[in-house]
């Protein structure tokens, strides 16, 4: 019989997170609990939102290599942040509730994501090489203008903006943790109960239509979870470019079954598994000496470059 | 029956279908035949509603395309596109799964795993139904999609030049599995097809399209003639009859 690599996931994630809150503890458990507890839900909230973002992304553009951060939705959210810094001013920004300015940004990439990739997604016979390339111009697009906009604004401005937009495990914006829990459940939970329409959807515009889908109003749901999804996980760690890609690919190697009901949950494990584990090795083995995103893009990366070179562009 | 009417269907202000009005009759096999670039696929597209209506109405017995839910329409009508390629890694037994989805949503009670496992069964897939699509030849590929359309059991089947890349005895099989289904089951199929012999053989009625319009319907044996080469293909090919079927020579 086959070993269910969901319970082994479970298993494995669980000792990680036990890890992570025990080792070289010291004793002090009410600061410990408080501390790394919130560390650790963002760290699987993080998880979630990226597996989940980018399974559903490939999903719905049918594709197995591309993923949100690759079409440059965390790029698009860090020139929102940046325009509403450079608009308002940092002062102004930093006066304004976070939580506010983070409902804001979301509203913000929900309605360009919407726009863009609503078109480019509703072209149900367009070619994927177009849809790739359209995504890395968008990347570039987004990072120049981001680029251009901190060459514009004065130092202390740049400060506040450098602050979100990088990835960073150790130093999580745990002011936002509240709502972006509360959403991040919402849309796990709407992206759960659409499981099995959405492996209608996989299998392509036509077959999805013959079995009574509508295929693209499920595309624009879709979009919008993939937009809750991705300004979570980007404002609480920044954008991480490579996870998503890493994980999910891991998943469909092990997955018993190609169905949402087995890869949502695998994917979400895995994800949680690499960072919590990671965490903890970095934090406690190897002293901090590198930061997780970097051997995450790192790894992510290679399996990127695997991906391409293996499969071609299918 | 399936009655479309008045269907108008332009592209970057290229007309395609030109005012179509036509009834396709409940029963029996009907093939839609024309040259490159007729109409045929955008017609069938049309009626399998995978092209957004322009103007006209198409109707599927009561259910007008459009204004009912495709749920329900999924119940009535199966459609099996030109190509399809699947991202996902599907076995034979999963994608014939699928065409239940209409009927219940992905949650396949007994009654569906039963019509799930005739399905394997009327089309000999018995000993592939565990094996991934990816792993089987075109025909064979095939095979299994159309046995997914048969497990959704619905009234209507619509096929799109299903014969392509097939050899004559993948071609001869299906051709002989779907005029089965229509003779002992009493579905309704219509068919693209490219090779006028296999429609006369085995349709009972032609559709004949040239340039977005509705040339002539009719019996097989009335249709296809040597004027109709000439008029409508622009080609000077001889006609036979063999067992009182017309035989286009090559």
């Amino acid at each position: 019989m086959r070993i269910n690599p969901l319970i082994i996931g479970t298993l494995v994630l669980l000792g990680c997170c036990v890890l992570f809150m025990t080792l070289n503890s010291g004793g002090h458990w009410e600061f410990i609990l408080k501390f790394r507890g919130r560390k650790l839900a963002a760290l699987l909230l993080v998880g979630m939102s990226v597996s989940t973002a980018t399974l559903l992304f490939q999903t719905i553009s049918r594709n197995h290599i591309l993923t949100p951060s690759i079409m440059g939705f965390d790029a698009l959210y860090v020139l929102i942040l940046t325009m509403s810094v450079f608009v308002i001013g940092s002062a102004g920004f930093n006066q304004l509730p976070s939580q506010v300015v983070f409902t804001l940004n979301l509203v913000l990439l929900i309605a360009a994501s919407l726009a863009l990739f609503g078109t480019l997604l509703g072209q149900h016979r367009a070619d994927l090489m177009r849809m790739v390339l359209t995504g890395i111009i968008f990347g570039i697009l987004f990072r120049s203008l981001t680029a251009f906009v901190n060459r514009m604004i004065d130092p202390n401005e740049f400060a506040t903006i450098q602050v979100r937009s990088y990835a960073r495990f150790n130093y999580i914006d745990v002011s936002l943790l509240t709502i972006s829990v509360v959403l991040c459940t919402i849309a796990l939970i709407a992206c759960w109960r659409m499981r099995r329409q959405l492996d209608v959807v996989a299998l392509g515009y036509e077959t999805a239509v013959n079995l009574g889908e509508n295929v693209k109003r499920r595309q624009t749901q879709v979009l919008i979870l993939v937009a809750v999804l991705v300004s979570v996980s980007t404002a609480l760690v920044g954008p991480v470019a490579f996870l998503g890609l890493l994980v999910v690919s891991l998943a469909r190697l092990v997955a018993p079954n190609q169905t949402h009901a087995t890869l949502l949950p695998l994917c979400a494990l895995i994800a949680g598994i690499i960072l919590v584990g990671g965490q903890t090795i970095l934090e406690h083995i190897l002293g901090l000496a590198t930061p997780l995103s970097v051997v995450v893009d790192f790894v992510g990366g290679l399996v990127f470059l695997a991906l391409v070179l293996r499969k071609g562009w299918t | 029956m399936i009655t479309v009417e008045n269907l108008n269907y332009s592209v970057n202000g290229t007309q395609i279908l030109h005012d179509v009005s036509v009834d396709l009759p409940k029963g029996g096999m009907t093939a839609l035949i024309g040259p490159n670039g007729a109409g045929k696929s955008t017609l069938l597209s049309h009626v399998s509603r995978l092209l957004p209506l322009q103007t006209g109405r198409v109707r599927v017995d009561d259910l007008e395309i459009g204004h009912c839910a495709s749920s329900d329409l999924a119940r009535k009508l199966a459609i099996l596109p030109q190509q399809v390629h699947f991202v996902t890694r599907l076995s034979v037994r999963e994608l014939i799964r699928f065409g239940r989805y209409p009927h219940c949503k992905g949650r396949l009670g007994p009654k569906d795993h039963a019509r799930v496992d005739a399905a394997i069964e009327a089309f000999g897939l018995e000993a592939l139904s565990d094996r991934f699509l990816d792993t089987l030849s075109g025909g064979q590929r095939h095979k299994a999609h159309v046995a997914m359309t048969y497990a959704q059991d619905t009234d209507y089947l619509l096929l799109d030049e299903p014969l392509n890349n097939l050899d004559i005895a993948a071609s001869r099989a299906l051709m002989a599995l779907l005029r089965d289904l229509a003779d002992t089951q009493n579905k309704t199929i219509v068919i693209v097809l490219h090779d006028i012999n296999f429609a006369a053989h085995y349709a009972d009625h032609l559709v004949v399209m040239k340039d977005g319009q509705i040339n002539c319907t009719g019996r097989p044996e009335d249709l296809v003639t040597t004027a109709l080469l000439r008029d409508v293909f622009g080609t000077a090919a001889n006609v036979e009859m063999v067992c009182n079927k017309p035989y286009v020579l090559p």
